[in-house]
């Protein structure tokens, strides 16, 4: 497997991080990734990522739940087994409904919740056990990085990276299946 | 950025206010020109256009009392009355006190309504300071605008009180009170000086609040850039403000809306009115906001700040939504008497606007402001907030209306009028207060942060 090279910028302040980034993106180099301790404000937008589409899976898995909780208490409690509770055994979902709306929602949320971590861990590819891919041990604690792939332009790139404010540019090679 | 009410706009005003004067003096030229002696040709002529309502009507409150006969009471206000006069209150009495009640009902609930929105604006108000919120500050001189209203409008909703007397508050009819065991019982409260008392003392604190929160806001811009005493004592007063705000409100609820129907109660009805008023109050500033701007009077207001208002219409409306349900679903389930005749009548009589309310209040702004992007464009907002308030003006007129007029509702020219009225009664105050002072809060410490807001 051929080997990358990219270039690692290590900042330790997410402020000048973000005025990196946006300088390194006006400079049309293109950021592979960033590395934070923890989540920076407007970094996305700042690195030009696509908004994300987990919204409209939350949205669509709640609807799953709602449907599944209607069902489901349509069946346990009209269909099969009709149970006379405050007096209300009126064999009718319409007629019953209030006392199922707390099922409802507690579903819908339950479905949109769980069913949007899922979709979150498997397109982040991420599972329990899985070794991190992190690059640096150290962007989990105080210090952030930026990683850029480098196309013969090592020299160029690492003297606009060091104005930015970096404190520690490393090249490195990085080997697709290392991990 | 400094505003003036411009004349259109005040013309405007002036010109609703003149129309719905007409329209409530209609209203009430309307109800009392049926009256002892013409009520029996008024019904005839009713049953003649083949309306069996009022026929109906009489034999459901008939149902109503007999299910209660045990108790020697009916639930409702009117049931009351009837029972009170020891069932000797004819069915044209009954009719002609309900005609009669319309259009002091009808001003009441406009009256209400709009002073809510103020006080729901002064309450958010207080909550930016007391937890110096960092984003709102651009929008401090709308909220204080807004919040002009609260004494005027306070004051009005009083006085018709005081003079609608018992065609709005059953229990402020002596004849009633001696036949009805069930409000003997709540007297020591249920008293009409006693009530009048209260609301004066709510009304002067809120706008005591009012009066000084603004001066200091006001002096603050004026002060020395070091100095910042004057937002602190904003502060400190929001605070004990918001203390007094919540149990005066909550006590304010069962004066002015629950005791209306003085056999019912409920133990959250203060946080259901509160989550009313708050959602309308806010939805209004998003209104102004959005007016304003469009005027590019507001340019250090940007779509982020309508962004962050919108969240809240949409929040608050599911937290209406879910005291509207808690409260609904524990007295359909218990099913007591007392309790749920008060979602009975209403679910009769009422059944357009009740869950018609439910859709303009929660499916509405649900799935309108659901998408994160919708919440920044303008006319969106808009729309939704016009839906909103339609909604909340219906949540209020279904509280007040059933007690007061049974199912002899409309929403006609005395409830039009009384809605022109108000609303521009509250254009021309809020506007006038908007055009004081600059529309910028500069001296407000968190002001740069404000600006400088985005999500």
């Amino acid at each position: 497997m051929e080997a990358s090279k990219v270039i690692h910028a290590i900042y330790t302040d997410d402020d000048v991080l973000m005025s990196a980034v946006k300088t390194v993106k006006a400079e049309k180099y293109h950021i592979e990734d960033v590395f934070t301790p923890f989540p920076v404000h407007g970094l996305d937008k700042a690195m030009g990522l696509a908004p994300t589409r987990l919204a409209i899976t939350a949205f669509l898995y709640g609807a799953v739940g709602l449907a599944v909780a209607t069902v489901m208490m349509n069946y346990i409690m009209i269909q099969d087994w009709p149970q006379d509770i405050g007096g209300k055994p009126s064999f009718s979902f319409l007629e019953n409904m209030p006392a199922f709306v707390p099922i409802m929602f507690e579903l819908t949320v339950f479905f949109s919740a769980h069913l949007m971590v899922i979709t979150f861990y498997m397109r982040s590819k991420i599972w329990p056990f899985k070794k991190a891919e992190n690059p640096d041990p150290r962007t989990t604690d105080d210090h952030f990085l930026m990683e850029i792939a480098v196309h013969n332009n090592e020299e160029s790139l690492t003297n606009l990276l060091k104005d930015t404010g970096a404190v520690e540019i490393n090249i490195v090679n990085k080997d697709e299946d290392a991990h | 950025m400094e505003y003036k009410i411009s004349n259109r706009l005040r013309t405007g005003a002036i010109i609703l206010m003149v129309l719905g004067v007409l329209g409530v003096g209609y209203g009430f030229m309307d109800a009392y020109s049926v009256n002892e002696d013409n009520i029996t040709e008024y019904l005839a002529k009713e049953d003649h256009h083949g309306d069996e309502h009022a026929t109906e009507s009489h034999g459901e409150e008939h149902n109503v009392s007999a299910a209660h006969s045990e108790e020697g009471h009916a639930d409702e206000a009117h049931g009351a009355e009837a029972e009170a006069e020891g069932h000797k209150m004819t069915h044209e009495e009954h009719v002609l006190h309900q005609l009669h009640n319309r259009p002091y009902a009808a001003l009441y609930v406009a009256a209400f309504f709009f002073f809510m929105i103020s006080l729901g604006v002064l309450a958010f108000y207080a909550i930016q300071y007391a937890a110096q919120a960092g984003w709102s500050p651009v929008l401090f001189r709308v909220m204080e605008g807004i919040t002009s209203y609260v004494l005027p409008g306070g004051a009005l909703v009083l006085l018709i009180a005081f003079f609608a007397d018992s065609h709005i508050f059953i229990w402020m009819d002596e004849n009633v009170v001696a036949h009805d065991a069930i409000i003997q019982n709540k007297s020591g409260w249920l008293d009409k000086t006693w009530f009048m008392i209260r609301g004066l003392i709510f009304l002067g604190g809120w706008s005591a609040y009012r009066h000084f929160s603004r001066k200091f806001s006001v002096a603050q811009d004026l002060a020395d850039v070091n100095d910042n005493s004057n937002f602190k004592k904003n502060f400190r007063i929001s605070a004990a403000f918001l203390v007094f705000y919540i149990y005066t409100e909550s006590i304010m609820s069962w004066d002015w809306i629950m005791s209306v129907d003085p056999h019912w109660f409920s133990t959250l009805f203060g946080w259901y009115v509160f989550a009313s008023m708050f959602v309308s109050g806010i939805t209004v500033i998003a209104l102004i906001t959005i007016f304003l701007k469009s005027k590019g009077l507001l340019p250090f207001v940007n779509d982020s700040h309508i962004h962050d208002l919108a969240k809240f219409m949409f929040g608050i409306s599911i937290f209406w939504t879910y005291l509207w349900f808690s409260q609904f679903m524990l007295i359909w389930y218990a099913n007591i008497p007392e309790e749920v005749t008060y979602f009975v009548t209403r679910i009769e009589g009422y059944n357009l606007p009740f869950f018609g309310m439910v859709a303009l209040n929660f499916l509405f702004p649900l799935l309108l402001l659901m998408n994160s992007d919708y919440k920044r464009i303008p006319w969106f907002v808009v729309m939704t907030g016009v839906v909103i308030l339609f909604g909340h003006y219906l949540d209020i007129f279904n509280m007040i209306m059933p007690a007061t007029v049974g199912d002899r509702w409309f929403i006609g020219i005395p409830e039009i009028g009384s809605i022109l009225f108000f609303g521009g009664l509250f254009m021309l105050i809020v506007f006038t207060s908007l055009g004081k002072y600059p529309l910028l809060a500069k001296g407000n410490p968190f002001m740069k942060e404000s600006e400088h807001f985005h999500y």
